[in-house]
């Protein structure tokens, strides 16, 4: 005796959020069945546990069909399939796309090729996200990647409409795409220390000040021009550098960045760059956050009082941008 | 050329790739109607297309109109091969036939294909210009309203019921016939959607002829069935009620007095006499003053003088052709508003004077019919058939007494609507006319208050037919036949229980290879006896019963039969509530509820289910076998039925379906009703346990499960809140004189009655149901009686319209469709054990329902249908559709009488009356007996409107104010269409009926693994047909589905050859409707959240 069929379909399509989450993560149905069962589901209506597999069964059928829906979000909201209100509908999109943090640090600045797709086990692995999970995530990237690629107009705004996320989410995806695009290197020891956050953050300076037309136009190129003014820089604070062996280093560290900044290749080392030539040192010279401000603050300003310097604006772009991401990346 | 219907294709969306190297599609679109087709341009390169097409015009007959769908195919274009087909898209333009529906369809439809599901929408739009028609020999019914809501639908108030229409269509089965094995699959399938489509629409109209040749306007409790007889063809039957409805026009206060003509209602409503005179609807207002022939149904009261019939005088009965003019007079101030305080008038079908009508069971060939009489719970036992037999024939010279009687006040003919001048028309209507006398069945299941006066009980035919090929498929005598012997046999039971009406009339078949079980069952009953007095009495009935009303709580209760000559034993007591006349120990019905009824504490579903093993065997053998089986498995069934009634501490049964399914090796059994406790009857005794023989089995055994069953009974008390009011011993209601009988059940393989009387079954309390427990299989039956859990905390269910006992509805809503398929692979199992896994089955899926819902708490299941099949051998097959609705607890203690509010039906406050109207004799047409029907009615009839008026007064107000209350719906991208098998949204009212809904759609697959296997495969296939429904519906411009039900879900798979195959088909009634405003029912509602227009206070 075995039960060949068993399906339930409301008219509004019923979504246990708990299950969902298990689903998204990855979890087979008879995990999640136990799971549930841990979680004292059953105490709730007397249930069973045939009456928790057949439903979490049910949910996750229910999941692969909308899976189709959730790949272009928009879809969801004039679909006929499925009736789901629309505050449902939003946590869907916002659940489908939520991704682990751990997951995408390892991902992150790595190209969106099938290459990458094959390495998941092992970051999944590395992570203790399931592969499953992996999987999707790894393509939730790759979509948004694909689709405003092509898009002109500012990043975070396109994924906003397009996938119809959060502003946080669609920040955190647009950090996603300029890493990828970029190829910025992060996968190095020394950086480990930096959180997806941290990497995050530092993208939405990058995207909103050095790319072309930030506002309205995505670039994935650096601003060529203006920074091909830096080098011209280099001469002209070596004068000014007459501090401390260690402040000298710094200083040209952080020239030697911006006039390698020129070049998209070097650009890939930006944050190494960072990490190794200023963060390090000022770390081995137990600098604390508030030194590390204050010298960044001056060394900025200082600029200014060079009558020769002809490039106060790019200077000023360059520094801000630096300093915010050195503030946020200096810590343990 | 009485109709222009026009399509116009405006866009695509979501369009599937069709062209794998661009990843698009070219996609065009064909239009179809009857044999014209047009096409679109085709849009090049693109899923979501814009076509935006011209007007595409189809001219045609109103017939085509009525029986055949728009056929909308959508296809990618291919330069060098076929263009393949996306899918299609059918569009029944039925709803834009009547004026008071739908005037325009357009929206997003699924495109759907049968193989492949959905893919993508279309955006289309579809109107009709519809000529008005004189011809009188015309075949089609164009404005005739169809309702699958099983009582008068909310916004309309009947004028007249004129009964019971039924009509069948057969077909071959494209899928047997021999093309089938040269074309595809997707060919075959749409052949086979595209033909039930055209025969529900023939069906559709034909019912309409039929209802227009009665004089009627509308057919209300609509139950369209398919019967899948494989090789030998395809029935498409349905039945419903025929009625005069009018339109409550929002605009007027439904509680003032005026009383109209109705023919003075607003035009759209006026269809109400059309065909007779071979006119439109329109012509309607020029009929009192025309000299052309008479509307003989119609019996009008005026505003001073409501009921037109005298109940002493049998000749005015017969509703004369004067009463038009008469009704003229009496014309009040404002000549549109609608009447509101309604007579109903009934066309009851009479008696038929044949003398020959019994059908005792046994009789026939192959069939055999056996009615059974649920309530009879203390009739024979065991020899069920003799015994029943004999108290058929018993019956049958009282049956003959009714004849003579009814024989006095049928005095029919064929009314005056033989004023039409071909004979051909007159044969056709007098036809008609007398096979309406023969069946006074009503499919409705709720009546306004007073309409219902006594229920007599359940009764119920079936018959084992062997199917053979339909020969002629024009002229389908043989099922016609069928059906008739089957109504004359319920027929027959209900005069035994000494009623002349059946209602909550319903059929079924089940279908097993060329065996075929055909079913029908409803409640006796008696409506409005003051109009039928001398049928009443001369059935037998004393007259002093009707002398006084009967008080509307309680008098549905009292026994419509002689107590001296009862059809079968029952207990009698005086009736709990007024004390004055006899009710039974125990009423089992297959109608709702009446909202008038007194109850205690809350209602319950109570399931019977039973498994029997058969041997395998074909033809004749085979029916016989089963003719065989079905007595013992409803005998079996009731005494189920009954068990849980007792433990449950309930008196009666409301919404009782009965269905009995039949496989190859074997027959299943399936009963829900909703157990309630109905003050007016006595209080259930306990169940008592009896060991066959003292000593037999362990004394201590016995009285531990003894101990078990007091203990549910207990719980059970208390979980449904039983606390029926203590009775004074003193007063009137002295016990009644004659000896009580001890009510017995006895498991049916403990035969010899000689047990019977040696049993001492005198200690415990009074009434007990006694089990005697003889063998290891009657523990096994208490035990499981037993294993029914009560639902989890939080939750009722039921499986009628109205919840007992719970009225305050919230707005959550949640219906849904589950079903599940069990395979025993054990091949040797018993019966037992059959029983065992097939109850579990039942209340796995109960315990599910509870578990996926457990967010809605406090909720309840209401209308839970189950519907049981065997698809093949060793596999059944579980359907479920219902609905969730929450409810306030805080306001469940409300008494029982404040119900009506949630129910939200217009016919509630209302007040209806159904003044019977028998079929006038043809030349007895005169003015003075009109003038006395009106004359006298009214004194008569005073007394129980008054009383129901008063009994709702504050409804009416609350709902005048709503009426007038318009809002409209704001316009998200998806219209929310909520779904419900009840008549009503809670918190919401509806405004418009917007058409039938009727869909059959096919479904197969040839990658049943890749779909997700067969749920994966049935899961989305329910998906898709909920969301094609939806669509329908907001294409229509509605915003709910109510009365839903899915009638039929049947499904086969292969899955060593990968594949599957699902026909659904689905019904419902479309409508608008707006959310409660007043503050009466926001107040019973609260929580719902819902705001309305805040104009309607200031209207007040």
């Amino acid at each position: 005796m075995s039960v060949e069929l068993d399906v339930f379909v409301g008219n509004t399509t019923i979504m246990d959020e708990e299950v969902y989450q298990l689903w998204l993560d990855g979890y087979t149905v008879n995990d999640a069945v136990k799971v549930r069962m841990e979680g004292g589901v059953m105490d709730e209506c007397e249930a069973s546990k045939d009456v928790l597999l057949s439903d979490t069964m049910d949910q996750y059928r229910t999941f692969q069909m909308c899976e189709r829906l959730l790949h272009s979000p928009a879809k969801l909201a004039n679909q006929l399939l499925f009736q789901i209100p629309p505050h449902r509908q939003i946590m869907l999109i916002e659940r489908y796309y939520a991704f682990d943090d751990t997951f995408v640090r390892e991902v992150l600045g790595k190209k969106l090729s099938k290459g990458t797709k094959k390495d998941l086990d092992d970051i999944s692995a590395k992570t203790s996200v399931t592969l499953k999970s992996c999987r999707r995530q790894f393509d939730n990237f790759k979509r948004v990647f694909k689709v405003v690629e092509e898009l002109k107009g500012p990043l975070v705004e396109n994924i906003r409409q397009h996938f119809l996320l959060s502003d946080k989410l669609a920040r955190d995806y647009a950090a996603i795409v300029f890493f990828a695009n970029n190829r910025f290197e992060t996968g190095k020891r020394k950086l480990q220390y930096l959180s997806f956050q941290d990497f995050a953050f530092c993208a939405g300076q990058l995207i909103s000040n050095w790319t072309v037309g930030a506002v309205d136009n995505m670039v994935e190129d650096m601003d060529e021009h203006a920074f091909q003014t830096l080098p011209s820089l280099r001469g002209k604070t070596k004068v000014f550098i007459e501090m401390e062996g260690s402040f000298k280093n710094l200083s040209r560290g952080l020239i030697n960045i911006a006039a390698k900044l020129t070049n998209t290749k070097d650009v890939r080392d930006f944050f190494i760059d960072l990490v190794e030539k200023f963060i390090e040192p000022c770390r081995s010279d137990r600098w604390s956050a508030a030194d590390m401000k204050l010298y960044l603050t001056h060394y900025t300003n200082s600029a200014h009082i060079l009558d020769t310097f002809k490039h106060q604006v790019v200077w000023d772009r360059y520094m801000g941008v630096v300093k915010s991401c050195i503030f946020k990346m200096y810590h343990d | 050329m009485p109709g222009k219907l026009k399509a116009k294709i405006v866009a695509g969306r979501h369009l599937p790739v069709m062209d794998r190297a661009s990843d698009l599609t070219d996609a065009f679109v064909e239009v179809k109607f009857g044999n014209t087709t047009f096409k679109t341009d085709v849009c090049p390169k693109s899923l979501n297309p814009q076509w935006n097409s011209e007007w595409f015009k189809f001219e045609v007959d109103d017939e085509d109109l009525q029986d055949e769908p728009l056929q909308i195919t959508v296809l990618d274009h291919d330069t060098y091969s076929a263009n393949d087909a996306i899918g299609k898209v059918y569009i029944d333009i039925d709803p834009l036939l009547y004026s008071e529906a739908a005037s325009v369809i357009s929206g997003w439809f699924p495109i759907y294909d049968t193989i492949h599901g959905i893919r993508g929408e279309i955006n289309v739009i579809v109107k009709v210009e519809l000529f008005n028609d004189l011809n009188r020999f015309r075949q089609s019914s164009c404005g005739v309203k169809f309702f699958c809501t099983t009582c008068i639908p909310q916004c309309y108030r009947a004028t007249l019921v004129h009964g019971f229409v039924e009509e069948l269509v057969v077909n071959e089965d494209p899928e047997y016939q021999w093309i089938d094995r040269i074309r595809t699959p997707r060919a075959s399938n749409e052949a086979r959607q595209r033909l039930i489509s055209l025969m529900s629409g023939e069906l559709q109209r034909k019912i309409g002829l039929k209802v227009l040749e009665m004089g009627g306007n509308a057919v209300v409790g609509y139950l369209q069935c398919f019967d899948l007889e494989g090789e030998s063809g395809l029935v498409v039957r349905a039945i419903g009620t025929a009625c005069t409805l009018d339109k409550l026009s929002s605009g007027s206060a439904p509680n003032t007095n005026t009383h109209m003509h109705p023919n003075t209602a607003p035009a759209s409503n006026a269809c109400n006499s059309p065909s007779k005179d071979g006119k439109e609807p329109v012509f309607v207002e020029d009929l009192p003053s025309s000299s052309g022939p008479p509307t003989p149904f119609r019996a009008l009261p005026t505003s001073s003088s409501p009921p037109p019939f005298s109940p002493s005088k049998p000749c005015s009965r017969q509703s004369s052709s004067s009463d038009t003019d008469l009704s003229l007079t009496p014309k009040t101030e404002e000549p549109h508003s609608v009447r509101c305080r309604p007579g109903i008038f009934l066309c009851p079908s009479s008696p038929i004077l044949s003398t020959d009508t019994l059908s005792l069971p046994g009789s026939g060939s192959v069939g055999c019919g056996r009615g059974s009489n649920p309530r009879a719970t203390t009739s024979a036992p065991l020899s069920s058939i003799q015994s029943d037999s004999a108290l058929l024939r018993k019956s049958v010279s009282f049956t003959e007494d009714l004849l003579l009687a009814a024989s006095g006040m049928g005095s029919g003919g064929s009314a005056g609507k033989e004023a039409g001048p071909l004979r051909t028309l007159l044969r056709q209507q007098t036809q008609t006319a007398l096979e309406q006398r023969e069946f006074p069945f009503f499919t409705l299941t709720s009546f306004p208050p007073g309409f219902l006066l006594h229920v007599g009980g359940v009764v119920s035919a079936r018959s084992v037919k062997l199917l053979d090929r339909i020969h002629n498929p024009d002229e389908p005598e043989t099922r016609d036949a069928w059906w008739e012997e089957i109504r004359q046999e319920i027929k027959s039971h209900a005069r035994a229980l000494g009623c002349h009406a059946v209602v909550g009339y319903s059929e079924s078949t089940s279908i097993c290879e060329e065996v075929c079980i055909l079913s029908a069952s409803g409640t006796a009953a008696i409506l409005n006896p003051r109009y039928m007095r001398e049928g009443c009495l001369d059935i037998g009935c004393t007259d002093h019963r009707f002398e006084e009303p009967s008080p509307p709580n309680c008098g549905f209760c009292h026994i419509p039969y002689d107590e001296l000559n009862m059809p079968f034993p029952a207990q009698l007591t005086y009736c709990y509530h007024c004390r004055r006349q006899k009710v039974p120990d125990v009423l089992f019905t297959t109608i709702d509820l009446p909202s008038e009824a007194a109850v205690a504490g809350k209602g319950c579903l109570i399931q019977a289910r039973l498994c029997r093993l058969k041997k395998k065997a074909q033809g004749e053998a085979n029916a016989t076998a089963i003719s065989n089986l079905l007595p013992f498995m409803e005998y079996e069934l009731h005494t189920q039925l009954m068990n849980k009634l007792k433990l449950r501490s309930m008196n009666a049964l409301f919404g009782l379906h009965i269905q009995i399914s039949v496989g190859e090796n074997m027959l299943l059994g399936l009963a829900s009703a909703t157990g309630v406790y109905l003050t007016a009857l006595p209080a259930p005794g306990g169940i008592q346990i009896a060991g066959k023989t003292p000593g037999d089995l362990s004394s201590e055994h016995i009285s531990s499960i003894q101990k078990r069953i007091n203990d549910t009974i207990a719980v059970n008390k208390e979980l449904y809140q039983i606390n029926p009011p203590e009775l004074a011993e003193e007063g009137v209601g002295s016990p009644i004189p004659e000896p009580r009988h001890r009510s017995r059940l006895f498991r049916s393989h403990s035969e010899s009655s000689d047990e019977l009387s040696e049993l001492d079954l005198s200690h415990g309390k009074k009434d007990a149901f006694v089990l005697e427990i003889d063998d290891t299989d009657a523990v096994e039956d208490i035990h499981s009686l037993l294993i029914d859990a009560p639902p989890p905390t939080g939750f009722y269910s039921c499986n009628t319209e109205n919840m007992p006992g719970i009225s305050n509805w919230t707005s959550g809503v949640q219906m849904f469709t589950s079903v599940r398929v069990l395979r025993l692979s054990n091949a040797n199992l018993t019966n037992q054990g059959l029983n065992k896994i097939f109850t579990d089955l039942c209340e796995n899926l109960l315990k599910s329902f509870y578990f996926k819902l457990r967010s809605m708490i406090p909720c309840c299941l209401c209308h839970l249908n189950f519907t049981v099949a065997v698809p093949e051998e060793e596999l059944i097959q579980v359907t479920v559709t219902a609905v969730a609705m929450t409810y306030d607890k805080e306001q469940t203690q409300e008494k029982t009488a404040e119900k009506p509010i949630n129910k939200g039906s217009l016919e509630a406050e209302e007040q209806l009356q159904f003044p019977l109207e028998l079929c006038a004799d043809s030349s007895s047409s005169n003015i003075q007996t009109a003038s006395k029907i009106s004359g006298v009615g009214e004194s008569t009839n005073m007394s129980p409107r008054v009383s129901s008026l008063e009994r709702c007064s504050p409804l009416q107000e609350g709902r005048s104010r709503s009426l007038r209350s318009s809002r409209s719906f704001g316009g998200s991208s998806v219209t929310v269409v909520k779904m419900t098998p009840l008549s009503f949204l809670p918190g919401t009212r509806i405004i418009k009926y917007l058409g039938i809904i009727n869909m059959f759609f096919i479904r197969e697959t040839t990658s049943l693994r890749e779909e997700g296997g067969v749920s994966g495969f049935l899961h989305s296939f329910i998906a898709e047909v909920f969301a094609m429904v939806r669509a329908h519906v907001a294409a229509l411009g509605g915003n709910a589905v109510v009365s839903y039900s899915m009638k039929e879900c049947v499904f086969m798979e292969n899955p060593n050859k990968n594949q599957a195959q699902c026909l659904i088909n689905v019904s419902g009634d479309a409508v608008i409707c707006i959310s409660e405003t007043d503050q009466e029912s926001s107040a019973s509602t609260a929580n719902t959240g819902q705001t309305g227009g805040s104009e309607t206070d200031g209207a007040t």
